[in-house]
């Protein structure tokens, strides 16, 4: 088994323009998605994000300076909002999953292996 | 071919045959990476010593025997190869064990062939991948084939490698729902490696692209492991159809010979053949698609051998059927010059004009070299003329532009 990051991306206007009776939909689909993870035995971790106009980007420089700035550390037109984390056998099985989730139909889904850190003996 | 070179390419087959099943068998045990790194050393030996020695009678074997004896010299002095060896060693007495019941171990292959065509790999890296997997071709040798510096395509060959093992690309066959998807990605990569990535079945372009035979021998592989998919047979037997014309692509000075200025006799008769009876075999299972479609049309330029001229018409109607399915302009330019011969240049340069704001044609020379053709036959000498030009500028192979060259002679 395998751990898997979904970065779940879209462009947060879709969120900000839906109709109430919409984000219910949208809302009910993540909770029956989350709960398929759950019956399936691979979840192991995820949460929806608070808005990019939350986020704060911090930096340390060569010189030891801690730089904070306001914002995400990239201005793009989709934003990440979200995550599970999931164990699964190969990437075949990750794919399915990440086409599943709802989010896949408002943006993409970026699929990443975790590093495995060997066990210590 | 001398007795010896023979001999030798004999010896070569079986030991990519053999090198092949056994990375995939391994592959699908400790990773394509270290799969290929255990076998690299016994795989060079085997190629070095099969031709001069003969083939081993369990070749399998001996290549495992050659990669742990190959190990327990770099096992004192590496941690990594000493835990490689372990489970190379573990892998190699269940391969014995494998052979002793049975003989083949040929499906493993086919599941490497769909990591190699994966969609999360680059799509132009696949077919160097397999190629290079499968039939253990290096890197120097694939890159020449498709015209990419050695050093940049070997990068890029370990990158690729690295993301199915770090990313748990799986190595089998998939399921039922996918396969369709999936079995067109691994026959676009054979097909990408007989054409080194060119999409030119007419052979217009002569330039030495892409890897005739070794993409066949894929072929033929694919074809044995999965012989009820009617496309797997129709891409063989297209390949096989364009394959057959290869000696008669040039004429003794080295000028490119157009398809139908080919001396028949030159062809290929028993590979046309063996295609003729895959491609119907193919069309009785009545799920058509697009190689099987391209066969056919190669298939009726064949009929040339038997002194008859191709009905053009049929070849139209094939075209047509093509462009429902690709929707490319190479179909769509080819599909011009076969109207161009069955209803006249004209209205093969009325095709042609539909397309002519495509900007992928722009830098095509088949399709200069093809309005150029057409113009001379529609006698529009001054247009023609320009139209040679164009295409000339865009040819590399001196063989091709030789033939331009004259055919802008003859024309205009």
């Amino acid at each position: 088994m395998m751990e898997f990051i979904l970065l779940i991306n879209s462009d947060e206007k879709t969120w900000t323009t839906m109709t109430e009776a919409e984000s219910g939909r949208v809302h009910a689909a993540y909770m029956a998605y989350t709960q398929a993870l759950h019956d399936a035995g691979v979840f192991v971790a995820g949460s929806q994000l608070a808005p990019s106009t939350t986020a704060t980007t911090v930096r340390v420089a060569t010189d030891g300076k801690t730089s904070v700035l306001d914002g995400p550390y990239a201005e793009t037109k989709e934003q990440l909002g979200g995550y599970y984390l999931i164990d699964v056998p190969d990437l075949d099985a990750a794919i399915s999953w990440a086409a599943r989730c709802p989010g896949a139909a408002y943006g993409s889904i970026e699929v990443r292996p975790l590093v495995a850190v060997p066990a210590v003996a | 071919m001398t007795e010896f070179a023979l001999a030798r390419d004999a010896a070569e087959r079986a030991a990519r045959e053999s090198y092949g099943k056994l990375v995939a068998y391994l592959a699908r045990r400790c990773g394509i990476e270290d799969a290929e790194d255990a076998l690299a050393d016994a795989f060079a030996s085997a190629l070095e010593r099969w031709p001069r020695d003969g083939v081993p009678r369990a070749p399998e074997a001996w290549l495992l025997v050659a990669a742990r004896h190959r190990f327990l010299d770099r096992v004192r002095d590496d941690g990594r190869a000493a835990r490689l060896h372990e489970r190379l060693a573990a892998a190699a007495r269940e391969a014995q064990w494998a052979f002793e019941r049975s003989p083949e171990l040929g499906d493993d292959r086919l599941g490497l062939m769909f990591a190699c065509a994966h969609p999360a790999i680059e799509a132009s890296i696949r077919a160097p991948l397999m190629l290079q997997a499968v039939l253990g071709l290096d890197a120097a040798r694939i890159a020449s084939a498709f015209l990419i510096a050695p050093a940049a395509m070997g990068q890029r060959l370990v990158r690729a490698k690295h993301k199915i093992a770090a990313t748990r690309i799986p190595l089998r066959v998939p399921e039922a729902e996918e396969l369709p998807d999936r079995l067109d990605a691994v026959l676009a990569a054979i097909y990408a490696a007989y054409s080194g990535g060119w999409d030119d079945p007419g052979g217009n372009d002569s330039r030495t692209r892409g890897m005739a035979v070794e993409a066949i021998w894929l072929g033929r592989l694919l074809a044995q492991i999965a012989p009820n998919e009617p496309e797997v047979s129709g891409l063989l037997a297209l390949m096989l159809y364009t394959n057959s014309r290869a000696a008669a692509r040039r004429d003794r000075g080295g000028t490119f010979v157009a398809l139908e200025d080919q001396h028949v006799e030159l062809w290929n008769g028993a590979a046309i053949d063996e295609a003729e009876g895959l491609l119907k075999r193919a069309f009785e299972a009545k799920r058509p698609g697009r190689f099987q479609l391209e066969a056919a049309i190669q298939s009726a330029h064949s009929v040339r051998r038997f002194a008859r001229e191709p009905d053009w018409a049929a070849i139209v109607a094939l075209y047509d059927e093509l462009m429902r399915l690709t929707a490319s302009p190479v179909v769509a330019l080819n599909r011009a010059v076969a109207l161009g011969r069955r209803s006249g240049p004209a209205r093969g340069l009325e095709a042609l004009g539909a397309i002519a704001s495509d900007p992928r044609l722009e830098g095509y020379q088949p399709y200069w070299a093809a309005r150029a053709d057409l113009l001379a036959r529609a006698g529009q000498r001054e247009a023609a003329r320009v139209a040679y030009t164009h295409a000339l500028g865009l040819t590399v192979d001196p063989s091709v532009r030789r033939y331009l060259a004259l055919s802008m002679e003859g024309a205009t």
